[in-house]
């Protein structure tokens, strides 16, 4: 979230599309409850199903899944031709004047450099006009042809109502309406939030879901003011704080990134990471990147890392492609070139897709580890359970280690909400039985590990062996000694350049925060982006004054906020070029003449005055991207690409299958289906009463959603012959699962490009372990794809059939 | 309530163990005796407050936890009861249907007790020492890591990988989980390295 759950309640208007936070987040969606009743801001929601957020909307639309990116260039295109547009925000504070380099263009779907064969583009083109002075072109009038304004003026115009009902299947009165509403924020004082969660993830082009709402949020000034911003609703307590520390595959803490085979040296690694502005005067705060990737190093691997082994930059590892996410490695699992794999606190079993194919995997493992406090279908996916898990075990040779670990209650420490505080909590129970810490866990594996290659030499031991490890109990490092490390610490005292007798970071102090960082190796960081956490005026993430001076939802004093406590991210634009608030009722900071100062922690220099710094500071433009360069895979402006199996051909690139860009593998393609063999359009979420897999283990939950069931029409009821409460059986082209129908007037068939489109909802709650009754999740059913730019699973659109059946046999 | 409070402090003063038997003697009507006698006491008397975060979505509510026993004084603590934190700022004291049953997430019959083994081609997990468990899993690893670490590449540059083995995280644990797992999992080689984020 760019904001936070508690300045929900500053907006004038909600839309949630691509989530359902009032069953999916209810605590959170009561602030947009408050919102309604406080402020009279009215609720928009946009979903293939009536849910319980749409019965509580003030306006509802039907959309179909996997077509959002329609919708959202329709409502841009209607406020560019209806001129609501926040102009001096666009102006001042989006690269909506920057002229793009002769030879970018887009036709039929694609733009310049496209290379089918390997679904890939050369970017080249997808960028700024440099001037002699060496900063990119400008034109504030708007008047050159080439500039992101007019280029993203012809690029939305194909999605016009009529487009938006052919592709989406809302009626156009309804998108009209909904536009209407949308483009009301316009305004300075009018302000909309986007609440946005896995509905728009979960497809094989979901970065490009949320940046066309970005790129609405942006046009409507609606970015770093109160009640407004890019609300991404996490799916799970920690998320945010483990994207944050990086545990994927191409990142390191506070989103810096893993080196690539090209980096050959430290040299070479920094040389495409300078960040130099690309216009006057701008902050380009990544120009600091030096800085947090050596005390990263610092705090990894301390005296080991010197300046003479460029910090050690050769303990890490280099990746040969762009990421071993968890689709590419259960390929690789699939073929035989993995032995062994670790789950920890996950159940792939049920989480990844196409569940054959991930039986398979696992099955192909020489050894397997899981922790976790309960019992997961990961860990027993060799065990049994005839319909529900039908493998045979004697053929199973993978060797499986179940260890148990704590859950929430018996543990210490930080999670970070989807507002980016970070809390600390405290442990109140005694784990069960011999249930053990991840960290004692993780330590265990650590220094046996160690031990070994102490013992036995190996190979590359260095980066193990050279572990920092200066904890009080090498058997257990504490919450706080790990929470220490993220906010970092001075390795060695600095002296003031001016006055040597003064030193200004003190050997052994943590640090205050990210700007006392250094690149000279003076400094240790874990995660540059939380450094302010755990300083030396104590735990910050275990405040707890929940004062809320003037009642702006901010609550400073609250736990921590990355970055530095700042609770609205950019909220330099919440004040115009004079840097007074646009919104004088909702004053975030503004400028006095001589430096920023309010409810928040400026998003900008403190003496930065406002005609000249760019709000912006970690863009090298100082402004917001309308136009994305080339960082975004499929193009620098989102495109209208059906799922890879959708009920019509895309209507405005009819030879694009699913997004051109998305990386798929060979194996799987044979197993894409047509609408012709599967006519239904199935989409999956979760309910209210259930958390994932993890509350099916409990009495109460399993009480209250016993069963798996699937949602269905009256009309598609009708045309199967399928009978309220009986059983079905559901396939896709990869399995097929069975579940009691629930036929209900919540979903109606959408007519899409002439025809009808019937929606098939599939929530996910259960398995073959726990107390609720055995049953199947989406993923036996959806197909092996991913986002093209971070490979999330294709889980919200994909194609079934359907037919009347009977009971599984029990077990 | 004031009045039911009044009385469950009174019986509590009385002796709750020996009321039913008792009460007569004070005065009470049978019919005031028998109700008396099924009023529980008031079962959060006497036990330790924790302050906790809901560990299921991002809204992050606070949560109160009691328990019975305090750890912090090395003693064993069970958690009897768990609701909504009142002071928190986001949910104001409010849980949803799946916060508001969090105990029986704590006290589930599947939650696991005992590192297990299950055998290649074994149907069942057996019970083994942590320290049986841990030592297997380092062999294991290094035996892999030796056999398929990848120093260099074809162009002999440092590659230092290790991409035969992989980590899977979690979604729950936290912050100080996390960086230690990445610590120790980074400083393999390993790279197909992933979380929840990704689904």
């Amino acid at each position: 979230m760019t904001n936070s759950w508690t300045d929900i309640r500053n907006t004038d208007l909600v839309i949630i599309m691509g989530g359902n936070a009032a069953e999916a987040h209810p605590c959170g969606f009561k602030w947009v409850t408050e919102a309604k009743a406080n402020r009279g801001a009215k609720l928009i929601v946009v979903d293939p199903r009536f849910t319980r957020s749409a019965s509580v909307a003030d306006f509802y639309a039907p959309i179909r899944q996997g077509t959002d990116i329609a919708f959202l260039l329709g409502v841009i295109n209607y406020c560019i031709q209806n001129d609501k547009v926040q102009w001096e925000y666009v102006k001042a504070f989006t690269n909506a004047s920057y002229v793009v380099r002769e030879g970018f263009a887009y036709q039929d779907g694609l733009f310049t450099g496209y290379d089918e064969n390997k679904r890939d583009y050369d970017r080249s083109s997808w960028e700024y006009e440099i001037g002699p002075d060496g900063f990119a072109v400008v034109d504030e009038t708007l008047q050159n042809p080439r500039c992101v304004w007019n280029l993203l003026k012809a690029h939305v115009a194909t999605y016009t109502p009529e487009m938006v009902e052919r592709i989406c299947g809302t009626p156009k009165d309804k998108f009209l309406k909904v536009a209407e509403m949308i483009a009301e924020c316009s305004s300075p004082t009018k302000t909309m939030t986007s609440m946005y969660a896995l509905g728009w993830t979960q497809h094989s082009k979901g970065s490009q879901n949320i940046r066309s709402m970005a790129m609405l949020q942006l046009i409507l000034g609606n970015i770093g003011v109160r009640g407004g911003g890019m609300n991404a609703l996490r799916g799970h307590s920690n998320i945010q704080g483990l994207t944050d520390i990086g545990l994927m595959s191409n990142l390191i803490p506070g989103y810096l990134n893993i080196p690539v085979e090209r980096e050959t040296d430290f040299t070479t690694y920094m040389s495409s990471r300078t960040f130099k502005p690309l216009r006057p005067n701008q902050t380009s705060y990544w120009q600091n990147y030096r800085k947090f990737f050596v005390s990263f190093q610092k705090v990894m691997w301390g005296d080991a890392a010197t300046p003479q082994n460029e910090f050690a930059y050769q303990y890490l590892p280099k990746l040969d492609v762009p990421a071993y996410d968890v689709l590419r490695y259960f390929e690789m699992m699939h073929q035989g070139k993995v032995t062994g794999y670790f789950c920890q606190g996950f159940n792939p079993l049920l989480a990844f897709p196409n569940r054959q194919k991930i039986t398979e995997s696992l099955s192909k493992l020489k050894w397997l580890v899981t922790m976790d406090p309960l019992e997961t279908e990961t860990a027993r996916f060799w065990e049994n359970h005839g319909e529900y898990n039908n493998v045979d075990p004697a053929s199973i040779q993978t060797e499986v280690i179940q260890l148990p670990s704590t859950c929430f209650a018996e543990d210490e420490g930080a999670l970070v909400n989807s507002g980016r505080w970070l809390q600390w909590h405290w442990a109140g129970g005694s784990p069960p039985g011999e249930a053990k810490h991840d960290t004692w866990i993780m330590a265990q594996i650590h220094l046996r590990l160690r031990a070994l290659y102490e013992k036995e030499g190996g190979a590359f031991p260095d980066p193990i062996l050279d572990l920092t490890w200066n904890y009080q109990d090498r058997n257990e490092p504490t919450p706080e000694e790990l929470a220490k490390e993220l906010n970092g610490y001075v390795v060695e005292t600095v002296y003031d350049p001016a006055d040597p007798t003064k030193a200004v970071l003190e050997k052994g102090k943590q640090v205050v925060n990210f700007s006392a960082l250094r690149d000279d190796g003076a400094t240790a960081c874990g995660c540059w982006i939380y450094s302010g956490c755990f300083n030396e005026a104590g735990n910050n993430m275990a405040r707890r004054d929940n004062a809320d001076p003037d009642d702006t939802g901010a609550y400073p004093n609250w736990a921590f906020s990355w970055p530095l406590n700042r609770r609205i991210l950019y909220n330099r634009a919440s004040a115009d070029l004079q840097g007074q608030p646009w919104d004088p009722s909702r004053k975030l900071i503004a400028w006095d003449g001589t430096k920023w100062s309010g409810y928040d922690v400026p998003d900008i220099a403190p003496n930065a005055p406002p005609d000249v710094v760019g709000p912006f500071i970690m863009n090298q433009e100082g402004v917001s991207r309308l136009f994305a360069r080339g960082l975004m895979r499929e193009g620098p402006f989102p495109v209208h690409y059906e799922p890879f199996e959708a009920p019509i051909a895309n209507v405005v690139a009819p030879n694009i299958r699913g997004n051109p860009v998305a990386r798929i593998f060979q194996n799987d393609v044979a197993q894409f289906a047509t609408s012709e063999e599967f006519p239904y359009a199935a989409t999956s979420y979760r309910l209210t009463e259930h958390f994932h897999y993890w509350t099916k283990h409990n009495v109460v939950n399993a009480t209250l959603q016993p069963e798996f069931f699937v949602e269905i029409s009256e009309q598609l009821a009708a045309e199967k012959g399928i009978a309220q409460g009986s059983w079905v059986r559901v396939w896709s082209k990869r399995g097929e699962v069975k579940a009691k129908a629930v036929v209900t007037k919540r979903i109606k068939p959408l007519m899409c490009d002439g025809k009808p489109v019937h929606v098939i909802g599939i929530p996910l709650h259960w398995g073959f372990t726990g107390k609720a009754r055995k049953g199947w999740g989406p993923n036996s059913l959806t197909p092996f794809v991913g986002d093209a730019n971070i490979e999330t699973p294709e889980y919200k659109a994909f194609l079934v059939n359907i037919e009347p059946t009977t009971a599984p046999a029990t077990v | 309530m004031n009045m039911e409070l009044s009385r469950r402090g009174f019986l509590k003063a009385a002796g709750v163990g020996v009321a039913g038997t008792t009460l007569g003697a004070f005065g009470f009507s049978e019919l005031e005796a028998a109700q008396a006698a099924a009023v529980r006491p008031f079962k959060l008397a006497n036990t330790m407050e924790t302050r906790n975060t809901c560990p299921y979505c991002s809204v992050a509510c606070g949560i109160i936890m009691y328990s019975k026993g305090d750890l912090r004084k090395g003693e064993t603590a069970e958690i009897i009861h768990i609701e909504g934190d009142a002071d928190h700022p986001t949910n104001r004291g409010t849980l949803c249907p799946k916060g508001a049953a969090l105990k029986d997430f704590v006290k589930a019959e599947t939650r696991l007790k005992y590192p297990m083994i299950r055998k290649p081609g074994s149907d069942k997990f057996e019970r083994v020492s942590w320290d049986l468990a841990l030592d297997r899993i380092a062999r294991l690893m290094k035996d892999d890591r030796d056999a398929n670490f990848i120093a260099t590449n074809a162009a002999g540059v440092p590659v230092n990988r290790w991409t035969t083995v992989g980590f899977l995280a979690a979604s729950a644990t936290t912050n100080e989980t996390a960086w230690l797992t990445y610590k120790v999992v980074r400083s393999t080689g390993i790279v197909a390295f992933d979380n929840q984020a990704r689904v």
